[in-house]
């Protein structure tokens, strides 16, 4: 079983690479989307998941930081979170993994509660976003906040 | 990591500092600031543990007495705490609503054909429906028509039923000064505009304010389980979950069914520690419901969404609708829904 190690490829110049796992298509979708607009010196990569492991029969670059959406009117999207996270390595824990939870603003949708969630981020000492991707400003924080926490990392090294 | 979590605390944070405002230095206010504030820290909580109050049953409660509130649909709304009421002026409320409905039909804002003028406006206290002495006592708002023929004895048709109360409501009692009564669950049935009706009339007269009561998917579950922990002599109806699938045009609706008993057998093969229901257990019950059907339809029913959940206790479904078909637990259910209510409040 493959498992998703921070460093085992060589970092792309200037480039970084996101990888989003969810099983909600069009939200990823979505996130990626508003991601790519975003203006960014250095060139930024979105890859998509359902779920990890991930093929090992593909060539990718390096992933920089892993974001697990978590759906919260489905619990079928925490339960495949919760499957993928076994596939990533205890060392992506250390700032390269965040968890995104979307749906908190319909209360009567969620058959998730935020508790389980927060639990879940407190556990693997990632943090945790709450975020609706149904506006425009709201993307725009995520874009903000998402690029905030890629630009504080180290996204190339020379050797 | 704090940063991250400033959006989804700050609505809470707002909505309790609004209701702080209005109760200057109350000690058991700042009871309340103190917990907020924890709730505010960054360590989450542990998983919620419940007690089924169906077993307990704190009155003694004559099932002949509400036998009336049973094999209802009840439209559920939260109610925040009414100022200056008083169970003695039931007479005097019971003139005013009267007027004010009268007045409201005549504005020919409330119209039906057919519509009777002659009503009457019945206030009643039900004694009994509490968890706790602290509780306030219950209270019923009848709407009746006034029958036309002249003998006295004939009682007229219920046109509208609606009723207060709070049951196990602790967390809310606290925080309020004396000039105000608790109430925070509202159950009305008959015709939408009644309801709208009485609603503003309380609203004006005891500043409060009435909010439909929404039951999302985590509770209903946590009512199935709950519901389905019950122990039932025999079993009136079958244990039935109604799911939505988000899909177009038209949302696809998936009804699954099964034999109470074995729905029982299930939740006693799941079920640890007596008297207290869990979190991982209402998680692992409907998580056995959900790969079973998985096994054989290949359809993963944790992606859709639960909308209905019927039992031989009670069935409930997320607009905010509740019958209670058992005398026996009808504390026990109204004491979740009292729970909600509160939250919905806060």
């Amino acid at each position: 079983m493959s498992v998703l190690r921070p460093l085992d490829k060589l970092p792309g110049l200037n480039t970084a690479t996101i990888l989003l796992v969810g099983t909600e298509d069009a939200l990823l979708q979505q996130l990626a989307e508003a991601m790519l607009k975003e203006d960014c010196t250095s060139e930024l990569k979105v890859h998509l998941a359902k779920s990890l492991p991930l093929p090992s029969n593909v060539n990718r670059p390096r992933i920089d930081l892993i974001v697990f959406v978590v759906n919260l009117h489905s619990k079928h999207s925490l339960r495949n979170v919760e499957e993928s996270l076994h596939h990533v390595d205890a060392t992506f824990f250390l700032g390269k993994v965040s968890f995104l939870a979307t749906g908190a603003g319909r209360e009567s949708h969620c058959s998730i509660h935020r508790n389980t969630v927060m639990q879940l981020a407190h556990t693997y000492r990632s943090p945790l976003l709450f975020c609706d991707l149904e506006g425009t400003q709201v993307r725009a924080l995520v874009r903000e906040d998402l690029t905030c926490h890629r630009a504080t990392k180290p996204m190339y090294h020379n050797y | 990591m704090d940063s991250y979590d400033a959006p989804e605390s700050t609505p809470r944070q707002c909505a309790s500092s609004g209701l702080k405002d209005y109760f200057i230095g109350a000690t058991p206010l700042q009871k309340r600031l103190e917990s907020v504030r924890k709730q505010t820290s960054f360590i989450p909580t542990p998983p919620r543990r419940k007690i089924p109050q169906c077993s307990q049953l704190q009155e003694d409660v004559d099932p002949q007495k509400f036998a009336f509130l049973l094999h209802k649909q009840w439209t559920l709304y939260s109610l925040t705490p009414l100022y200056k009421f008083s169970y003695t002026n039931f007479k005097e409320y019971s003139k005013l609503l009267n007027a004010f409905i009268a007045a409201e039909k005549q504005k020919g804002l409330a119209v039906e054909v057919g519509d009777d003028f002659n009503i009457k406006v019945i206030f009643s206290t039900l004694l009994g429906m509490k968890g706790t002495q602290r509780d306030p006592e219950a209270f019923l708002v009848q709407i009746l028509s006034k029958s036309q023929l002249p003998s006295e004895h004939r009682e007229g048709k219920v046109l509208w039923t609606g009723w207060f109360c709070c049951i196990f409501g602790d967390s809310l009692l606290e925080t309020v000064s004396e000039d105000f009564t608790c109430l925070p669950l509202f159950l009305a049935n008959g015709a939408e505009t009644n309801t709208a009706i009485i609603g503003t009339w309380f609203q004006k007269t005891f500043d409060c304010y009435f909010r439909p009561l929404a039951i999302n998917a985590f509770n209903l579950s946590w009512m199935a389980a709950m519901w389905t922990a019950c122990k039932m002599d025999h079993y009136m109806a079958t244990t039935e979950f109604l799911w939505s699938v988000p899909c177009s045009p038209q949302s696809l609706d998936i009804s699954y069914a099964i034999h109470p008993e074995d729905a029982k057998a299930l939740w006693d093969s799941v079920h640890k520690t007596p008297g207290e229901v869990t979190q991982e257990e209402v998680d692992l019950f409907m998580d056995c419901l959900y790969s079973h059907f998985h096994r054989h339809f290949k359809i993963h029913l944790s992606a859709t969404r639960l909308v209905r959940v019927s039992t031989s206790v009670a069935s409930a479904h997320t607009d905010g609708k509740i019958k209670i078909l058992c005398h026996k637990y009808l504390i026990g259910v109204l004491a979740y829904l009292t729970e909600l209510a509160i939250f919905q409040i806060e």
